[in-house]
């Protein structure tokens, strides 16, 4: 998919900014985690200003899916949206984007949840 | 920009960040905020789903006439462990009809941990059903309420018909070390269970 600027920025309401989508590129987990680099910030300054919102919530600091639709008070459907336009942008690093599976990964991540917890 | 060579953040580039999730869940007024936030590094946060009242498996809904717009909301809290390792923990939201939020909040979990209410056992039966359906590792957790009858273990297990092999634990959700305990509970339970689909015997260490 081609990259995507518009330029009416904040001038679009959140809904229409997905274009009446509610389908995302990629269905990303409520506890994905996404990143932004302060290169990747600065580019999404051009993308329009929920995508900014977006990226400045998520710079300096992984935020999970559920998080930035917390912190910028969007609906999950559009903020998930957004974050999966913006993954394929460039404009956000997803990471984790699907759960450990298979046996040795699975016990592995369990077993550093739990001495996680444990060293609480 | 031209600043080809110049990436200050690019240390943390290319280190994926592994995050996993617990479910919380239970009755209304049970105390799963005040869990999420006994343990949680962040006040816990709500997160919206829209949906409407006709909408349910229609993409589109502003393509039905008179919708009513509901609002699930879900709390959640967040335990950064490492660098690359965070843990979220999720309740899910109070009324149990909203089974669409359910199925996408369980999606990968480690596990999850049902809280009781001895004043409002049959609370939990909604939650416990779905679990043992959807074949989530599961623990029981009683919080503690101070006017709340007093009960045994084994007979909540007895009115919850809870298998043998389901933890069942005393809790205070306001404590984060008793939290702390429900949480390793619900992780050791998922590898024990994980161990013994994959025919290993069980052990944890």
């Amino acid at each position: 998919m081609e990259p995507r600027r518009d330029p009416r920025g904040a001038l679009v309401r959140p809904y229409a900014v997905t274009r009446g989508r509610t389908e995302p590129l990629q269905n990303i987990a409520l506890e994905a985690v996404l990143s932004s680099t302060a290169t990747q910030s600065a580019e999404a300054r051009f993308a329009g200003h929920d995508k900014y919102r977006i990226s400045s919530v998520c710079e300096g600091r992984a935020q999970s899916l559920a998080e930035i639709a917390a912190y910028t008070r969007m609906p999950l459907g559009v903020t998930r949206v957004l974050v999966a336009d913006m993954v394929a942008e460039g404009l956000l690093t997803l990471h984790s984007a699907a759960p450990a599976t298979g046996f040795a990964a699975r016990m592995n991540l369990l077993g550093r949840v739990l001495s996680g917890l444990r060293e609480l | 920009m031209d600043f080809a060579n110049y990436d200050p953040d690019g240390a943390s580039r290319g280190r994926e960040i592994i995050s996993a999730k617990i479910v919380v869940a239970g009755g209304f007024g049970v105390g799963k905020t005040t869990l999420v936030g006994a343990i949680s590094e962040i006040q816990p946060l709500t997160t919206e789903a829209l949906m409407t009242a006709a909408g349910v498996g229609i993409d589109d809904s502003s393509k039905v006439p008179g919708k009513e717009t509901t609002t699930v909301a879900m709390d959640f809290g967040r335990i950064t462990m490492a660098e690359d390792l965070i843990l979220y923990l999720f309740g899910t939201p109070g009324q149990t009809r909203f089974w669409f939020m359910w199925d996408e909040i369980i999606r990968g979990a480690v596990g999850a941990a049902v809280l009781v209410d001895t004043r409002r056992i049959t609370d939990a039966f909604a939650p416990l059903d779905y679990f043992e359906n959807r074949k989530l590792p599961y623990v029981v957790a009683l919080n503690r309420f101070d006017d709340a009858p007093h009960y045994e273990l084994e007979e909540i297990r007895e009115a919850l018909a809870i298998s043998p092999d389901v933890p069942l634990v005393m809790c205070d959700a306001r404590h984060r070390e008793s939290v702390k305990q429900v949480l390793v509970t619900v992780v050791e339970h998922a590898m024990l269970r994980l161990q013994a689909e994959h025919g290993y015997p069980a052990s944890v260490g």
